[in-house]
């Protein structure tokens, strides 16, 4: 065990719960002196652990469950260092409060993997400080030194004279005592939660139908809404006949929101019929006449300009004139769509003086603010209640379906749910960025690759919502993955040129990650081609200080037997790349097939630091190759006439089981403070197909979707 | 008024006879396991079965279904004990779990025809119902694992 010292900033708070239980809170985040004095004054409801006299433990989860499993994960670290007994844990989603912010971000919200580097140590150290308040109780009891007793499974166990007493049975007094100042953390030697593939705790509830998502919140009297927005991205509402609408069957009220025209019926079908039924006139607004030819026209002409540099080491111009040879190479990544298959939606219920809201959120606070503006409510009175997300990727950090159920019930002082049909979920995503790259490069004589400058035009994703944030300015989102290639190459250079055209973008898993692996990964193939250089031993010659990568490279290549003699006609492809906080390398053996690219296999290694659960750590590496393998082969984003083009799963095809290959993950152990592992594995798919095309045809892949290859 | 049969129980719904199924389980029965996705008869998150065939849901007006046997998810088994919700739990497979009703019910009416499916076969039935969060290699196993434990019920 490691003694821990609490401070200030731990902030724990005891109290006692109704019927005697123990109850700790901890608005323990990055919050200003005033934000954490109100946060101390509304403790009560806010707590992370309750402790009941029938020994059940609570935990309230303040991440958003979107299938990453980060409700069982929280629920093991908490659990963990209380020595809870784990088949008697709950754990639930907690309330929008700022007792539960994310100390990474400052709002309570799901992204960016953060949720378990975020809350590791708070956690660990709140579970231990209930831990010695209990043991604490337990020897006050029996007259001990407290140093002679030990926890275990939910109990106080003291060895010599053989008492035991369970937690439920020491929690009154638990409450009385003093926060310690100093409390115990374990060595990861003694965990016995941690590192285990323990069962989801929501698994049960997802093969019965019994999970409530978003969609499926029930309340007494709640109407259904849907809204037609306009056809043009960014377009706005001239006039509308309601009048025909109001008449048809179920049909409640039709009104003007900002999004669009609602049209607010009994059930989502009647809404449904009524907005398509719905005649109006729109203004189309700044976006008529744009399309992607235009767009990428415009990145072209924007890749030009000086943006803003990055990354500089040496000199890239003088260094590419001395090389022996030369490459230079387009890379274009187009829109992509989210495409959760639960589409938006969010239910709210704003009577006189309340507003209650349900919703798949990934962000608690930022919803919970834009009802607060729309409403003029204070914070107190806006409650948010987050149900389960039928997938997230990013898209549920936005709060515009937030705001078409707050307006809609508004407008008819009712409990209103949204629904977003698939179609208004794909054409008004808020698309991963489309981004232009230039790349040049030289190798020496020797084969050493010497120069390398990478030159991005995108739109930004924080541009659009930072006033200020203007072409020439900096944006982190658009270039993580290319800034920080692990590559020790002399002479280095990354710009980045802002080129925003009007069309709506978000973060999307693994955000710039995402496509700069791609781009960076594969350029890297064309340079170690050009040099007559392995793949493999090229990275591992440029990765001096950087052994998390070259530790997952090596051990991916060896699992997947890079380099071995293969089924004729197949090719392997291996990439690696570093994302919030983890280190992932793949290796995909692909073929060809009529044109068509088929994945048979990816090996995937991964050191994500301290493991919390090994099953989940695998979930997420094989949904991040099938995510990532919709929009390496198959899924894209183009934007015609203002609109966007693809609006269904049979335009915006997504991967499907006859196309998912054989997966093999394979963990590095490690003692590192814990990586994120929702996103990680997205980057190197794309790159490890791509490569493993291009070794077999020669031919650099540039662009993704590859829809023909060969 | 339609009536229906759903999960062995007759309803009666006040709904327009060309209401898709979909939403007549949904907001006119309160059964809510039935999952909404594309609407177009794509994505198989809507999938029931109607006299043991999976049917989407989204696309099949209330009026073409009376006098069938209507099983959702919600009356696949009373406390998760078809084999296939068993398989399910055993193997982790949910993620989002969005699209389970949908995958649960497919597997199921597989197992049902073919009760030792072949890996292409799997595939090839399964291609119907999509998974954005990518549970594709743990819904494979749990079939096959799922065929193990329906064989020692029948044998038990
Ligand atoms: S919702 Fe019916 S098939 Fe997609
Ligand atoms: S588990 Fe999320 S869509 Fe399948």
């Amino acid at each position: 065990m490691r003694s821990c010292k609490l401070t200030r900033r731990d902030f724990i708070k005891v109290s006692t719960l109704a019927g005697g239980g123990l109850l700790m809170g901890f608005p323990f985040t990055g919050l200003t002196k005033a934000q954490s004095d109100k946060a101390d004054t509304a403790f009560q409801p806010n707590a992370w652990i309750s402790i009941g006299t029938d020994d059940k433990v609570t935990l309230q989860v303040a991440s958003a469950e979107m299938g990453q499993g980060i409700l069982t994960g929280i629920a093991m670290i908490l659990a963990e260092e209380l020595d809870a007994d784990w088949s008697r844990v709950k754990a639930e989603f907690a309330p929008a409060d700022k007792a539960y912010y994310n100390p990474m971000f400052g709002r309570q919200a799901t992204g960016g993997s953060t949720a378990v580097r975020a809350f590791w140590n708070p956690l660990r150290k709140a579970g231990a400080a209930a831990r010695e308040m209990l043991l604490q109780a337990a020897a006050d009891r029996w007259q001990v030194d407290p140093s002679d007793c030990r926890t275990e499974k939910s109990k106080v166990i003291h060895d010599d004279s053989g008492n035991q007493l369970a937690y439920g049975e020491l929690v009154r007094a638990a409450a009385t005592l003093p926060v310690p100042e100093t409390v115990f953390l374990k060595e990861p030697d003694e965990f016995v939660l941690l590192g285990k593939p323990l069962p989801r705790l929501d698994t049960p509830l997802k093969v019965d139908g019994s999970a409530v998502f978003g969609m499926d919140v029930q309340l007494e009297g709640l109407l259904s809404a849907s809204v037609a927005r306009s056809p043009t991205i960014g377009g706005k509402v001239k006039s509308f006949d309601a009048k025909p609408v109001l008449a048809m069957p179920g049909v409640k009220a039709v009104k003007q929101i900002s999004s669009g025209v609602a049209v607010i019926a009994e059930h989502y079908w009647a809404a449904k019929q009524g907005r398509d039924a719905l005649q109006i006139e729109w203004d189309e607004g700044l976006n008529k006449g744009l399309d992607s030819a235009r767009i990428t026209a415009e990145f072209a002409k924007a890749i030009d300009s000086d943006g803003v540099v990055e990354r500089d080491a040496g000199d890239i111009e003088t260094a590419l004139q001395g090389a022996a040879k030369t490459l230079e190479a387009v890379y274009t990544v187009p829109f992509q769509a989210h495409a959760c298959m639960e589409p938006m939606n969010a239910t709210a219920d704003v009577r006189s003086g309340s507003c209650d809201l349900y919703l798949p959120t990934q962000n608690q606070t930022r919803s919970q603010a834009a009802a607060i503006q729309l409403t003029g409510l204070p914070e107190e009175k806006v409650k948010v209640h987050t149900t389960y997300l039928g997938g997230g990727f990013g898209r549920r950090g936005d709060d515009d379906f937030v705001k078409d159920a707050v307006e809609c019930s508004m407008a008819v002082a009712k409990p209103v749910k949204v629904i977003w049909s698939r179609e208004d979920d794909i054409l008004y995503d808020k698309f991963r960025p489309a981004t232009y790259n230039r790349l040049r490069g030289g190798v020496d004589a020797d084969g050493r690759i010497v120069a390398w400058e990478h030159r991005i035009a995108g739109a930004s994703i924080m541009g659009q919502k930072q006033r200020g944030l203007v072409p020439g300015k900096s944006d982190w989102s658009n270039t993580e993955g290319a800034k920080n290639i692990p590559y020790a190459i002399p002479n280095l250079q990354v710009r980045f040129a802002m080129y925003n055209p009007g069309i709506p973008v978000g973060f999307w898993r693994s955000v710039g990650s995402s496509q700069n692996a791609y781009i960076t990964e594969c350029f890297f193939d064309e340079l170690a081609s050009l040099a007559g250089q392995d793949p493999l031993q090229a990275r591992l010659e440029l990765m001096e200080g950087h052994p998390r990568h070259a530790g997952v490279l090596k051990l991916a290549a060896e699992k997947a037997g890079f380099g071995k003699k293969l089924t004729q006609g197949h090719a392997q492809g291996i990439a690696v790349a570093e994302s919030f906080g983890s280190f992932v390398a793949q290796v995909a053996e692909v073929s060809i097939q009529r044109g068509r690219v088929r994945v048979h296999r990816v090996t995937c290694a991964v050191d994500c630091g301290m493991i919390v659960n090994p099953d989940t750590i695998h979930a997420q590496m094989e949904s991040a190759i099938a995510f990532g393998l919709t929009s390496t082969l198959k899924s894209e984003i183009t934007i015609k006439d203002g609109r966007t083009v693809q609006s269904n799963f049979d335009d915006f095809p997504l991967l499907h089981i006859d196309e998912m290959p054989e997966v093999d993950v394979h963990i590095m152990q490690s003692d590192e403070a814990p990586g994120g592992i929702g996103e990680p594995g997205v980057p190197p798919i794309a790159p490890a197909v791509a490569n493993a095309v291009f070794a077999l045809t020669g031919k650099p892949i540039r662009s993704i979707p590859i829809r023909h290859a060969g | 008024m339609v009536r229906l049969s759903i999960n062995g129980v007759d309803r009666e719904l006040d709904m327009d006879p060309a209401t898709p199924l979909l939403w007549a389980l949904r907001d006119g029965l309160r059964l809510t396991g039935t999952k909404y996705s594309c609407g177009i008869a794509q994505c198989g998150a809507c999938l029931v079965l109607v006299d043991g065939k999976p049917v989407h849901s989204c696309t099949t007006p209330i009026s073409s279904v009376m006098n069938r046997k209507i099983t959702t998810i919600e009356g696949l088994s009373a406390d998760r004990s078809h084999p296939v919700q068993q398989a399910w739990i055993e193997q982790e497979v949910p993620q989002c779990g969005y699209c389970h009703s949908g995958q649960i019910l497919a597997a199921a009416a597989l197992l049902e025809k073919h009760p030792q499916p072949s890996d292409t076969l799997i595939d090839e039935v399964m291609r119907e119902v999509l998974c954005r969060c990518g549970t594709y290699p743990r819904i494979r196993k749990a079939i096959k694992r799922a065929a193990e434990l329906a064989q020692s019920d029948k044998e038990a």
